[in-house]
Parts: C-alpha cells; structure tokens; sequence
C-alpha cells in the first residue's frame, strides 16, 4: 500500500504507541489527586509539556492541551470572542480556512458578530494590504492558517504579522494543524501570533488529542468549563497517555526536520515534473517555497476527483479528494472555489499528501500507475 | 566563537587586605568546584586575575556556571594569536565579523605586558583598526562608548583578543565569610535569604521543619528542589531536616490561640540555634521581611529572638515583596516557590495571631511546655542530605518519564 493521504491523518508511530500503552498501564492515576500516585501522573503531564514547550521555543505554561485541531480552532475563535465581546465584535478570516475555523466563524455571525473574509489570489494567498484595509476599531480577532489543507498554499504569515504590529489589542489566532514539521518553523514562531493550534493526529500521534500555544498575557475564555484543569481554561481530565504520546511523537517529528521536508519536497517535484507534461493537467500547487513541502493539488480535467481516487486505490494507492472533510459530501473544495477555479475543473480536484515516511519509489510507481489511468481516462475524456 | 581562553577578575577582593590571599584561594577552589566536569581546563590563580585555559572545553557551558560563582567582578573570554601580526590581523577580522552591523562603530584598546613585542601600543591600534577598517564596508572608529571595544593583550606567550568585559556575579567567594544556618520554608523568601547570604561569602547550611502528616512529602520535596536551585552558587548544600510535629502538636494543645505563631518560631528558633552550634555555624538566616506578615512586626521578631543571643540576620528585611519576587525569578526559584504545599509555617496558624505578641506572656505559656524535651527529641530525629547542582526532587520519575517521551 502506498498512503500518500497524510494530511487526512497519519499512522500512530510504533514507539509513540508504545508511550500511549505503557503510561495507560502503569501511570493511570489522576493528575489532579493529592495522593503520590497522582502526583506521578501530574509530573508526567507537566514533563510532557515541557518537552513541547521546549520544541517549540515558548513556556510551558504557554501550552494548552485540548482534543485536536478542531476544538483548538474553536477555542481559539470562540474564546476571543466571548473575551473580548465588550470591546468589538468584528472577526477576520480568510475565505479558505478549514471548517473548523469557516464553520466558527459562520456560528458567530449567526450570534450577532460580523465577520470578514479575506481574498485569495490564484495561488490561494491572502494579502497584507487586504487585511490592513479590512481591520476596524471593533476587530478582536484575526484567524489565517499556516499552510492551506487542501492545496498547500504558504499564507504570509509574517507580513501580516507586521500589519498586526499596529494593533497589538486584536488577537491572532494561526491554524497550523499542517504546518508543524514542515520546515516553516521560523514562520511559526512569529512574535506576534498570539495563539496557535496543532492536532496530534497529523504527525503520528493518536487521535484526540491536541495542543495549543497562548502566548502568556492573552485571555481567551474556556470552552469546556470543568475541574480546573490547564489552569481552569480547559476541563476534564487529562488524557495523560495521549498527551505523553504526542510530546514523544513532537520530538521524533522534529528530529531531523530539514532532511525529512528536502526528501518530501523532492517526491513532491518528482510527480510534478512528471504530470506537468500532460495536456489535461491542472495542478494548483506549485514547487516553490510558498507552498508546502508535502502537499500536491491537481486535476486531470472531465474526471471527476472521486472517480480518480477509486481508480487510484485500485492499485492500493491512497489519495484523496482535497480535504478529507469535505471530501464525502461531494462538496467542492473551499479553496479551489475561493481561487476562482471554474467548478468543472474544481470538482477534478484531488491531493496528494506525504509524510517522512514516504519514499522516492513510491513516487515512481505513482507515476507509472498515473500514465496508465491517464490513458485510460482518455476513452471518456476526448 | 570558540574562545582560548577565559581570564577573571576580582571585584572586592582587591580591596581585602592581607586576607587577600585566602580569598583568592578559596575563590580558586570555587571555581574548580564549580567546573570541575570540565577535566581539560588549566585554572591558574594569580594577585590580580584568574586564568582559565579551555583546551577545548565549550567556551559557552564554561561561562554559564562561573555567572554563578560569586566573587568574581567580570570575565573576558578571549583567543590566542601566535605572536605574528598578519595572525592577529586576520583573526581580529574574522572576530568583527560576528559583531558586525552596518554604521557600527569600533575602537581597538591595546595593552602590552611584554614590551619586547615589536610593536607599541598605538601601532598595534593603528595596525588593527586599518586593517578591520579595510574589510568592513560601513564601520567607523569612535572613542567614546563605541558599539564594540576590541581587547588586544600582548603577552610573552602570545596575543590574547577579546570583547570588552562581561559582568560576573559580584560578591564574594562563598566561604569567606564563615557558615551559618538558613530556615528553609518553602516560601518565596527564604530562598532569595540564602542567596543574599551566599553572595555576601557566607556558607550556608538548610534548616527545614517538616510535620508529616500535617506537611507533605511533597513539601519536604519542594525544600529540596529549593536547595538544589540554590547549589551552583557553591557546589553542594547541606540540607537539615528536623522533624516538628511533636511540637506543634503540643503547641496547638497547650497554648492560647493568639500565641502559636509566636511559640511555634521560638521553637524553631531554639532548633537551629542549637543545631548551628554543633555544626560550628556562627550565624542564623531568615527570610523575615518586616511588616509582612503577623510574625513579622518588630513586636513579633523581638518575641521570637527573645530565645537567642546568637545573631538572626534577615538580608531582605526592608525589601518590598516585588523586590523579593525579581531576586526569585533572578535564581529561578520562583516558580518552585509558588507551588501551593502546606508548609510548618501555614499549618495550624491561627486565624488572628497577635501582631504585637508580649515577651512576657511568651515566656509564661512556654512555662506549661517540656521544652527541653521536646526539642531534644526533635535534634535526635535531625536527618541530614547533601544536595548537589542537578538533584532532582519534584520529579523523581524524570529520567523515566524521558525515555517514555
């Protein structure tokens, strides 16, 4: 099997898995319990965090676990909002977010707050003057990803971190569910994002289970009320095997970063150099260094993307329409439609999406196996 | 850069007099302490500096533990040139290098030990200048407060160049001053106590009442770590564990509410007086800050010390608590203080202690007390540890829990 779907989720690494059944069997106790064996528990817990801290250049107490990228975009949105209600209600956002973010968004303004969203170029790119132009004097919160799920877009993270300069009271909040171990870690660690969300899942961890950066000083309010976990912003007990899993999984990504993104840039060109010959091609994301190392967005026109995924799979290669969420009800992608992609071509949309794991002969059979479904899907497609 | 050489200065120690020599002794012996896992160094001491030769050694790991060895004015971690003037040249150059800005300004300050070398002071700085102005686009030399000041020392055994003076941690040697006890709460100022009573030279030795099962293990742990925070300052610490749940148990039952405070830090007191005169200590520390609390009012300190003759010296006194709070966050031990374990001092407190207790009624309610007793029985269950620089106590686990993650 060839899995080229990692943006969709990714293998639980073995040795991350080993973590998630040890600290389950013998460090089970409640993090929150007085008593020694609790203890324990919360010191693996603020050790976990620690170690993510460290990775990720910040303070521990910066960092907030929650159950995914979902919940952390959710929080992140809805608990500036709830903050800073008495001060505006004016949200910024792109127009090719992910839904856990697009979909916040559309539940707030039906709460009585304005949203505004921002143009993409046709590479899917926000712009610093858009959203210069789009700040008021009630914006509390701006919301753009770091690396766009569906086509791989770099947005520009750091210059609209200069706009934002001007106006240190408004929040912003960085989706970098795809962004973490992709060799845009300077972007990240931008001074002036205020808050930032990460999902396990995405790099080999299990599911459920997330972490946020806040940077210290800035107050959002909880979603989830509860016992007083991560400082009472965030309730329920902690899901200590998972976190423990995550922080090993954090590591092991980042080990070796630079060499594993340069392998997956490579794969990424092979393919590309491959399928940019073919007359029927579209292919949306480019191999510069504005997009991301791991993400390959293309069509191959009059085929529809789900018949090219199954056609795909019979050969035991995974990808997928676009964003794996969208992808089962046959909606066209966001972005595609955001870039002003004509629908017949959008709806031929698929994405290959790679790991550190995969390998320069997995590309070559991609390839042969492309050749041969192309000319296949030339008996439909004259 | 990887620098060659490191050389010391002394701060007050030059003013010491004929005690100089034992300062600069035990400051010597501090430092081989304090660097002792770094087995490649040469350390020389002489009168007026500190040479420490790397050969090797990280330069950066080097100077990260002597910022915590008091008694030390500054530092200037330099590199060695055969005494060849196109070598200097060439590495003053690739120094600036590292340094460089556009519009910086420079100046090159030469200073000769060895006046055989065949150039003198001015030629040297005419010579380096030229040559760092030749190779930079926009650099300008400025005598007064330069952005960057070029060191060159010409020494018979070569050119030693470096960047100005990099602060040290002041003080004096720990050591110099003789040893003392310090009462260890867990608190945030009795840490910051012992750091002012370190850089002041003194030797200090932790004094900690624990009252299982009214404190915790965490507690006891949390003093601990505390120490351990404490121990670059001096290589290791003892640390003193004296058990008190006898007597506060007893306290709390014979004594009107208003005096347990009051009684309960006479007993201490007691204690440590007694345990710094059997391990030769000449003074008692605290953490004592007046007027911040109901033990510390003058009334209450005069009440308390009222059971010693031995001096009880209280280095942050007059700081106000955000004082205080910037040493601690200065040493790190804030944050370890900060975390919330009942401790001897908070346990039983009363709801309204008296702020302006009596030494007389003190007195008279100890009458009720065995007090002799109670503190030999206490002094006979003393556990004493030696902690060093990395112990670990909050987390035992923590080697384990690395692998896991």
């Amino acid at each position: 099997m060839i899995y080229f779907d990692n943006s969709a989720t990714t293998k639980v690494d073995d040795q991350v898995l080993e973590t998630y059944n040890k600290v389950s069997q013998n460090i089970w106790g409640n993090p929150s319990s007085l008593h020694a064996w609790g203890e324990k528990a919360f010191n693996l817990l603020e050790q976990s965090r620690k170690q993510i801290a460290d990775l990720m250049h910040c303070n521990a107490d910066e960092i907030y676990f929650t159950s995914g990228g979902s919940e952390g975009d959710n929080w992140a949105i809805k608990g500036t909002a709830m903050e800073k209600m008495p001060y505006g209600k004016h949200l910024i956002t792109s127009s090719v977010e992910h839904p856990a973010v697009s979909n916040t968004m559309a539940h707030l303004k039906k709460m009585g707050f304005e949203v505004t969203y921002l143009p993409v170029d046709k590479e899917g790119r926000v712009s610093a003057k858009d959203l210069k132009a789009a700040i008021r004097k009630d914006t509390v919160l701006v919301s753009i990803m770091a690396i766009n799920n569906e086509i791989g877009t770099i947005e520009p993270i750091d210059e609209l971190a200069k706009v934002l300069e001007d106006y240190p009271k408004i929040h912003f909040h960085v989706d970098a569910v795809q962004a973490i171990g992709k060799g845009i870690d300077d972007l990240l660690a931008n001074p002036r994002i205020d808050l930032m969300t990460f999902s396990g899942h995405k790099f080999h961890a299990p599911r459920g289970i997330g972490f946020m950066y806040k940077k210290r000083g800035r107050m959002i309010q909880p979603l989830i009320d509860g016992g007083g976990q991560e400082k009472a912003l965030r309730g329920g007990t902690e899901n200590l095997p998972a976190i423990a899993g995550m922080a090993k999984a954090l590591r092991l990504l980042l080990d070796n970063e630079t060499e594993k993104v340069a392998m997956q840039r490579e794969i990424k060109q092979k393919i590309y150099n491959h399928i940019v010959n073919f007359d029927k091609v579209h292919i949306f994301s480019q191999p510069t260094a504005q997009f991301a190392p791991h993400i390959l967005c293309f069509t191959i026109d009059g085929v529809r993307g789900e018949t090219i995924v199954h056609a795909f799979e019979k050969y035991g290669i995974y990808i997928s329409t676009t964003s794996a969420c969208s992808s089962k009800k046959g909606t066209i992608a966001g972005t595609l439609n955001a870039m002003h992609v004509p629908e017949s071509i959008a709806s031929s949309a698929v994405r290959i999406s790679l790991d550190e794991h995969n390998t320069m002969a997995e590309a070559e059979e991609f390839i042969k196996v492309f050749d041969q479904l192309y000319e296949k899907f030339k008996m439909i497609n004259s | 850069m990887q620098y060659s050489e490191i050389m010391v200065r002394y701060g007050e120690l030059s003013t010491k007099g004929k005690n100089r020599k034992n300062f600069i002794d035990r400051l010597a012996y501090n430092v081989r302490q304090a660097l002792h896992e770094f087995t490649q160094l040469k350390i020389t001491a002489h009168r007026d500096r500190m040479h420490i030769q790397l050969n090797g050694e990280d330069s950066n790991l080097v100077m990260e533990r002597l910022n915590q060895v008091f008694g030390i004015q500054n530092y200037s971690p330099s590199i060695k040139v055969e005494r060849d003037i196109e070598a200097v040249k060439a590495k003053a150059v690739e120094m600036m290098k590292e340094k460089y800005h556009a519009g910086m300004t420079f100046k090159v300050n030469t200073r000769r030990s060895d006046h055989q070398f065949e150039y003198d002071t001015n030629a040297m700085n005419d010579l380096l200048g030229g040559a760092i102005l030749s190779s930079f686009d926009d650099i300008h030399v400025k005598m007064k407060n330069p952005d960057v000041t070029l060191r060159c020392e010409v020494r018979p055994d070569g050119i030693f160049l470096s960047f100005g003076k990099i602060p040290g941690a002041g003080g004096l040697p720990v050591g110099t001053a003789g040893k003392a006890m310090l009462m260890l709460s867990g608190g945030i100022d009795s840490p910051v106590a012992g750091y002012l009573a370190m850089k002041r030279g003194v030797d200090i030795e932790m004094v900690h009442f624990f009252s299982p099962p009214y404190t915790s293990e965490q507690a006891l742990n949390k003093a601990k770590e505390l120490t351990a925070k404490l121990a670059p300052y001096v290589g290791k610490i003892k640390f003193i564990q004296v058990p008190f749940t006898e007597i506060q148990e007893t306290i709390k039952h014979d004594v009107p509410e208003g005096y347990l405070m009051t009684i309960q830090r006479r007993f201490m007191l007691r204690l440590t007086e007694a345990i710094a005169k059997k391990r030769h200590g000449l003074a008692i520390f605290n953490g004592e800050a007046l007027g911040q609390v109901a033990s510390q009012t003058l009334e209450s300190m005069a009440a308390i010390n009222d059971v010693t003759t031995m001096p009880v010296l209280r280095p942050v006194v007059s700081m106000d608590k955000n004082e205080i709070i910037e040493i601690a966050q200065k040493i790190d031990t804030f944050d370890l203080s900060i975390q919330p374990f009942e401790d001897c001092c908070t346990i039983f407190a009363p709801p309204s202690p008296k702020t302006k207790p009596r030494i007389d009624k003190a007195r008279q309610y100890e009458e009720r007390l065995d007090v002799d007793g109670l503190i030999q029985r206490a002094l006979d269950g003393i556990e004493i540890t030696e902690i060093k620089v990395s112990d670990e106590f909050m987390n035992q686990d923590e080697e384990d829990f690395a692998e896991l993650l």
